[in-house]
């Protein structure tokens, strides 16, 4: 299969199921927002050693809010239940309660509830106060700025993460601009986040290591500095390999994200340095999730 | 939904207990067994049917579809409308007796008229609308009782009596005319919004909750100490949340820069009285 002169390979990303909420950060302005906003999200690539994997979904104008300011809609995602509980906690605590003028809301009204203000409001040390309002809680905590504003709890969902594709091209330089054009597209579409740096990742792993002590190592079928020196997966004209990795509310999500990102770095083309798209797996033994890269990129658009 | 309509053939000699006539005692009865229920008025029993000419608006009412009661002439000896209904509605066209909404589930809960003491007293969820003027007790305890209103939200459109919320524990009392003495009187948790004035001893004894007032009381108890003007960004949220209510506080526009004065003092000081700052 070929878009625009690059090859879709025949494979399939392996993803696996995770459990996500949504949490909706607002503050005076955009700028404090996406200040608390970056800093919940922030060292928050993989579940690896990161605890949960985080990003921003997209901006709310000031009318798609709680209290009416403006905002910024937040998805994380970790591996069970009480991880995700944990993160939410230390990261709202820590990034959201003590950025000036914020306050934080539910992004999910359904499934089991995660604690949200529900133990933050302990900071209060008794000065905080209980508003039930339209059947929700919400914890006012007296702060030096202020009020922090809190729901008592948000929703939970189970989601998909690890969704993923490889780009092939030229040089490094060819690739990185295609990826950047993949993200800007995928982060148009609601429910998924690229949690990688700048949604772009260069460090793809493999299973295991020669050293014992770790389980991953890094995929040196992909390296293109290794192509002579080990059972290379890359060609004469790759020079450089960039991935981008999805977490997404649902498989659908994953599959729409997948589609419009591998639509953009397509446009790019062989002229513009791009040859060839693939994708991560584990042979389909690992991941509840397959998607194959033919089947996404046959679909009509949604 | 079917229509149920009382209207009362005369004003009673004593005061009536009205407790069965609610949508879930009704739900399902023919007009004749509702004619034969019987109603304490007084020191004696009377019926349904001496008291009122009943008219079911739909085909039947014998369906376990929500039934909605209308009472006609409605007069201040009639108490204890709408007692532990949970689902449906009733609308009372005239003045109630005390006890309206008496431990009320759910639902809603209209009065054209004016209403006696204790209305919403016990009240758990649901919203009762008084489009008069409530009498004193409004949501608050039976004397005795530890709690007053739980839940729910009362609108009242006119001015209320006396010791409004007294106990509260939770749920909204929003009164657009005038509140009487010892507004939100022990106060547990709750809010109580008033759009006119409040009488004396606003918030005496109160242990939490909040008390949202249009201007500072003429004599605020020493007890409450002023700590200053501040925007609170739960007062949007609250304000939004009177959208969908009738009467004027739909229309209030969203705002949140209040002077607090934290209280009562005398019985933990984590209440609060909130006065509109521009």
């Amino acid at each position: 299969m070929l878009i625009n002169g690059v090859a879709i390979d025949d494979t399939f990303a392996e993803a696996f199921g995770m459990k996500s909420t949504r949490i909706l950060i607002t503050a005076h302005n955009l700028k404090w927002a996406y200040h608390s906003a970056n800093a919940v999200t922030g060292f928050a690539t993989s579940v690896i050693a990161c605890g949960c994997e985080a990003g921003i979904e997209r901006k709310l104008a000031p009318e798609e809010t709680p209290d009416g300011r403006p905002g910024a809609s937040v998805l994380l995602f970790a591996v069970s239940t009480k991880e995700l509980a944990k993160q939410l906690e230390r990261r709202v605590g820590q990034c959201v309660l003590t950025s000036p003028t914020s306050a934080v809301f539910a992004g999910i009204r359904e499934g089991e509830k995660l604690p949200l203000g529900k133990n933050l409001r302990y900071f209060g040390d008794g000065f905080q106060i209980s508003k039930l309002i339209d059947g929700r809680r919400y914890w006012r905590v007296p702060v030096m700025d202020g009020e922090f504003l809190a729901e008592e709890t948000t929703g939970m969902s189970k989601a998909v993460g690890g969704g993923n594709f490889l780009i092939l091209g030229d040089t490094q330089e060819q690739v990185l601009t295609a990826c950047e054009a993949a993200v800007e597209a995928m982060r148009k579409l609601p429910n998924v986040i690229m949690p990688f740096p700048g949604g772009v990742v260069r460090s793809g792993s493999k299973v295991g290591s020669k050293y014992k002590a770790l389980m991953a190592s890094t995929n040196d079928a992909f390296c293109p500095t290794l192509r002579g020196a080990t059972k290379s997966e890359l060609s004469e004209d790759i020079e450089a390999v960039l991935e981008i990795v999805i977490d997404g509310l649902t498989d659908v999500d994953v599959r729409a994200a997948m589609k419009a990102g591998i639509a953009a770095v397509c446009k790019f083309g062989t002229d513009g340095g791009i040859r060839r798209i693939t994708a991560g797996n584990y042979g389909g033994k690992l991941g509840q999730f397959q998607f194959h890269l033919r089947e996404i990129m046959q679909e009509a658009a949604p | 939904m079917s229509a149920l309509t009382f209207k009362l053939k005369a004003q009673p000699q004593q005061r009536v207990d009205l407790s069965p006539l609610t949508p879930d005692t009704l739900a399902g009865l023919s007009n004749d067994a509702i004619a034969a229920i019987e109603l304490q008025s007084g020191n004696r029993k009377i019926t349904v049917g001496d008291l009122f000419d009943i008219s079911s608006g739909s085909a039947s009412s014998t369906d376990d579809e929500t039934v909605s009661v209308i009472i006609e002439n409605g007069c201040s000896k009639l108490d204890y409308i709408g007692n532990g209904m949970t689902r449906g509605s009733i609308v009372v066209r005239g003045d109630c007796g005390a006890y309206v909404a008496f431990n009320m589930r759910g639902g809603a809960l209209t009065i054209e008229g004016n209403v006696g003491a204790y209305a919403g007293c016990g009240m758990k969820s649901g919203v009762l609308r008084i489009a008069g003027n409530a009498g004193d007790f409004l949501g608050a305890a039976l004397p005795g009782f530890r709690h007053g209103m739980a839940g729910g939200t009362i609108i009242v459109s006119g001015s209320a009596g006396e010791r409004i919320g007294d106990h509260m524990r939770r749920g909204a009392i929003l009164i657009e005319g005038n509140a009487g003495d010892y507004c939100g009187s022990r106060m547990l948790a709750g809010t109580i919004a008033v759009l006119g004035e409040v009488g004396e001893h606003c918030g005496f004894g109160m242990k939490r909750g909040t008390l949202l007032l249009s201007s500072k009381p003429q004599k605020l108890s020493a007890l409450f100490s002023d700590c200053g003007t501040h925007n609170l960004n739960f007062l949007p949220l609250l304000i939004k949340s009177w959208r969908a209510l009738p009467g004027r506080f739909a229309e209030v526009q969203p705002r949140k820069r209040v002077r607090r004065y934290a209280g009562d003092n005398a019985n933990g000081g984590k209440g609060e009285i909130l006065v509109w700052a521009d």
